[in-house]
């Protein structure tokens, strides 16, 4: 397959490095100057822009966090004037508070950048047609995977998500051939066409699937009924949106661009920096991003880095699968769902006096997730009057949908029948197989 | 008359109501009449008993919600329009009822019913300036 940009693709380990600390250190510059948060944690560091040279130098800066994101909200570490901010994304933040994020005209081009290169490396040409099929809107993944496309010259329906039928008639009628969407919906988009009898009416090769943990089974089970090769694509709103790091034709692990974003493990606890090959926290540091830059952002993924040579030819390190999460976020059908969001909703309903018992079960059928959320009924709630009971399951349903962006099936349940164990209640049962 | 009415919280799956009835039975509570309301989710049951206090206590103590309401008691004649004459009576007085569940007393021979509507106050004086016969709560919680 060809290689859209050789030249930093491939560019050898020592040139990158110093690629990477000539942009680390104008950026630490640039945001010293202009962000207030960061400025104030070098200085509380006793760092001054001065003291980083090269990318060996980054084990010394501060690290930066979500709750930043909530902290400044909705602009506060944005590195631009507003007026050179041309897009904002946002996704959900640890509780009520969305996080923010900004792109300037040059961001964007280098988003696209990075997703063209991956469409380039798995064979996608100006002759595609590409579906995408995330989410259009404040969430990263449909206007994503739309700017790559389009940067590699193909031909982009931009489709965004949801109503299953219409998506497999355009699919056919249309004659796409690349399909961009969680992997989770993939395999209802197989299922559905299957039964529709629609699956030999395809024209599909090609596959980029992510924004939620998928397992090498899925991989299978999706390659063979939509008969196309599955791709995996990493990435999060903080840092950019899907891009990230991508597969490339091999499928052994995603390739992180690293002139844009520096990786680093570490251990999460003593917050110490690991060695390649080691499992724990990914941190990400953006070098080029103008709008919203990040040092050091505690991504909450656990992975592992593989730095040994891919046959594909590209230096660019492999990120191996994330295994799981240091915080307890849930991605439930690709959307970022923190237990504590749902424990506000509850608090609100209930007059913020108690937080009623509640579990939240999530599980996966017939290849979609789902969401339900248990909650204990307490004197407080019960009203001698059916319209009222149904009300109050109607308002949290309504109330959690609107705080998640995703719909809960609520159930009023006995009290104390949620199972303690020492005491506490399991607020999360996550049966969905590959879960992390 | 107003008298106490006990309604109680339980999932709709099985075997809920059965273990609701055999606490009370457990306790020598007797229930004189009961009514349920489902939802696909949920079933509100509506009871008198002869002793909604302690009722309410030991269905408590088991994590049962229980609580206990106001509502209407009155006793009509077991005939052809007994019933239509109470609402004829609620609705002239624009009093809306939000449930009701009736049963027929053996021993009296009346047709006794618990109403719950929007005006409880109203609707007692509607039933004492008419000639329904209001029942006192020692008569119905024992019937």
């Amino acid at each position: 397959m060809p290689i859209r940009q050789p030249e930093i693709e491939c560019l050898n380990a020592e040139e990158l490095k110093d690629m990477q600390g000539k942009l680390l250190s104008s950026q630490v510059k640039r945001m010293y100057e202009n962000v207030v948060c960061f400025r104030g944690r070098m200085d509380e560091a006793g760092l001054k822009p001065d003291d980083i040279k090269c990318i060996e130098d980054i084990g010394k800066l501060p690290f930066s966090y979500k709750s930043d994101l909530r902290d400044y909200y909705p602009f506060g570490l944005f590195a631009v004037p507003m007026k050179n901010i041309v897009r904002t994304h946002a996704s959900s933040g640890t509780t009520g508070k969305r996080i923010v994020v900004g792109y300037t005209a040059k961001d964007l081009d280098v988003w696209s950048d990075c997703i063209a290169r991956m469409l380039t490396g798995i064979g996608v040409t100006d002759d595609d047609i590409v579906q995408v099929s995330f989410g259009y809107g404040l969430f990263t993944g449909g206007f994503g995977l739309h700017g790559g496309a389009e940067k590699v010259g193909a031909t982009v329906i931009p489709m965004s998500s949801g109503n299953t039928a219409l998506q497999i008639q355009t699919m056919a009628d249309f004659g796409a051939t690349v399909l961009c969407c969680t992997p989770s919906y993939a395999m209802h988009l197989g299922e559905e066409a299957k039964r529709m009898g629609m699956i030999d009416s395809l024209s599909l090769r090609i596959g980029i699937f992510g924004a939620e943990p998928w397992t090498e089974e899925m991989r299978e089970k999706i390659e063979e009924t939509l008969h196309i090769k599955a791709y995996d694509i990493y990435g999060l709103s903080e840092i950019m949106g899907p891009g990230v790091a991508e597969e490339c034709e091999y499928q052994c692990g995603m390739h992180i661009w690293e002139d844009h974003f520096y990786p680093e493990i570490i251990d999460p606890d003593t917050c110490e920096r690991l060695p390649d090959g080691s499992t724990g926290e990914l941190v990400l540091t953006t070098l080029t991003k103008e709008g919203f830059p990040l040092i050091r952002y505690r991504t909450r993924d656990i992975c592992r880095l593989n730095r040994t040579p891919c046959r594909c030819g590209r230096t660019h390190v492999r990120l191996m699968k994330p295994q799981g999460r240091t915080d307890d976020m849930l991605i439930i059908r690709g959307v970022n769902v923190f237990p504590s969001q749902i424990e506000e909703v509850l608090m609100h309903v209930s007059g913020n006096i108690i937080t009623p018992n509640y579990q939240i079960i999530v599980d996966r059928v017939n290849h979609t997730d789902t969401l339900d959320v248990l909650v204990e009924m307490s004197r407080e709630l019960f009203a001698d009057n059916v319209k009222s009971v149904e009300n109050l399951e109607k308002s949290i349903t309504e109330q959690i949908r609107s705080a998640l962006g995703l719909s809960p099936r609520v159930h009023l349940v006995n009290p104390n029948s949620i199972i303690r164990s020492e005491g506490k209640a399991k607020r999360v049962i996550d049966k969905r197989e590959g879960k992390i | 008359m107003k008298i106490k009415q006990l309604s109680v919280f339980l999932e709709n799956k099985p075997g809920q109501l059965c273990v609701m009835t055999k606490l009370l039975a457990e306790n020598e509570i007797n229930i004189s009449a009961i009514s349920l309301a489902d939802t696909s989710g949920f079933g509100i049951v509506r009871m008198i008993v002869d002793d909604p206090e302690k009722a309410q206590s030991v269905l408590s103590d088991a994590g049962i919600i229980g609580m206990i309401t106001e509502v209407s008691a009155i006793a009509m004649n077991d005939v052809p329009g007994g019933l239509s004459s109470v609402l004829n009576a609620l609705s002239a007085a624009q009093v809306n009822v939000e449930y009701m569940y009736a049963f027929v007393s053996v021993r009296s021979g009346k047709a006794l019913m618990v109403v719950q509507t929007d005006a409880i106050e109203k609707a007692e004086s509607v039933f004492q300036s008419s000639d329904l016969h209001a029942i006192s709560p020692s008569d119905i919680y024992r019937i």
